[in-house]
């Protein structure tokens, strides 16, 4: 199962790609209730879009994003079978990635 | 005059009778939509199942938005595996119910004959995990919900069916039921009814209060603000604690006769649970 999931829908002057990552953007400060301790930070430190394996868009990205983060984008150059990817890889050096065909 | 008397207490003892007979389930939900008709003139019967957002047009349209994408589809896909994750004796959950567990989410929370008491989907899911020796889970918490949720799913566009049998006990059952919804409690002596019916489409603070009306139709709920799936129970816990009462467990007797009159209510109106919520 994927922690990405990309859906796109197509408007008379742009394209909208929108995006939602499975993450738990732990920000290190949070503690376990059973064992007060600090829950390690887990969060993801890059996002990448890429538009037919074109970069558009790299974020850095840190612990201030929330849970499950959820992206849109708005391409206007993109046609009908074109393929859009995004990618993230974490501080633990963990990584995803899922293409879409528009 | 004694004959009088006698047939005096005879007449109170038939009108008493004749109030129970009166006060029937089905009457006070047509006596509940006539009220809120009167509130929300406007308002067709089936909107009442998008609850807040059914009077609140700007809310409604960012609501619509999420919903196109809505952010509970992870919790979805785990509990579609739940669900079709076998028992250690082969068994699985969809051997317990009806339809194997399919489309089947409007029909509760039912009256159940043999344990004289109300099943809801949440105790079915645990009555099923103990008959196949499986250890029953933690009521409002993340993996029931999670089942409940995609049984939800697979009910989507159900109407709403609570039957109340003219069973005694079930009807007893549903009396508390609705003593609790418009019994003042807690601190602050509020009811359920003293926002959702008496100050339904009113603000309280920044939000506006909904009408109890279409209460049952969208569970389990995506809150934006807990950033999970959670249960109808869990929301009458928030409610007793915002009115700083005395908290009754999930799927106590007394949540679930309160479910059992809720649902009731909203009878007829169309399942599309889960749901986001602010």
């Amino acid at each position: 199962m994927s922690t990405i999931k990309i859906r796109s829908k197509q408007f008379p002057d742009y394209t909208l790609v929108r995006v939602l990552v499975a993450h738990p953007m732990e920000t290190g400060r949070n503690k376990n209730e059973d064992t007060d301790e600090l829950i390690p930070a887990h969060f993801i430190q890059t996002l990448t879009f890429k538009h037919n394996g074109k970069v558009l868009s790299q974020c850095q990205m840190g612990y201030g994003i929330s849970k499950n983060p959820f992206f849109s984008y708005k391409i206007k150059t993109a046609k009908a079978g074109d393929m859009v990817s995004i990618s993230w890889q974490d501080n633990l050096n963990y990584s995803d990635t899922l293409e879409h065909i528009i | 005059m004694r004959l009088t008397r006698l047939s005096l207490s005879f007449f109170i003892a038939l009108t008493v009778n004749q109030s129970l007979v009166f006060a029937s389930p089905l009457v006070d939900q047509q006596q509940i939509y006539a009220f809120y008709q009167t509130v929300f003139p406007q308002l067709p019967f089936k909107d009442y199942a998008d609850g807040v957002y059914a009077i609140d047009a700007d809310a409604k349209t960012s609501w619509l938005a999420i919903n196109e994408f809505p952010p509970y589809e992870f919790e979805l896909e785990e509990g579609k595996a739940l669900f079709q994750k076998a028992f250690n004796n082969g068994k699985h959950y969809a051997d317990c119910f009806s339809n194997e567990g399919i489309a089947i989410a409007q029909l509760y929370p039912q009256w159940n004959i043999k344990t004289q008491s109300i099943t809801t989907l949440a105790t079915a899911i645990n009555d099923c995990r103990i008959v196949n020796h499986a250890e029953p889970l933690k009521f409002a918490e993340d993996e029931i919900t999670k089942i409940t949720a995609y049984m939800a799913y697979t009910s989507r566009g159900q109407k709403i069916n609570t039957v109340i049998p003219s069973d005694p006990a079930a009807l007893t059952a549903y009396e508390l039921g609705k003593t609790y919804f418009y019994q003042r409690r807690g601190q602050l002596n509020f009811s359920c009814a003293s926002c959702h019916v008496q100050n339904a489409g009113k603000f309280i603070r920044s939000e506006i209060l909904s009408p109890a009306l279409g209460h049952t139709t969208h569970w389990p709920a995506y809150r934006l603000k807990t950033g999970k799936l959670g249960s109808l129970h869990r929301r009458f816990i928030v409610c007793n604690t915002l009115i700083r009462a005395p908290i009754d467990k999930a799927q106590s007797p007394a949540l679930r006769q309160l479910e059992f009159f809720l649902s009731n209510m909203s009878n007829g109106l169309t399942l599309n649970g889960p749901s986001v919520r602010k």
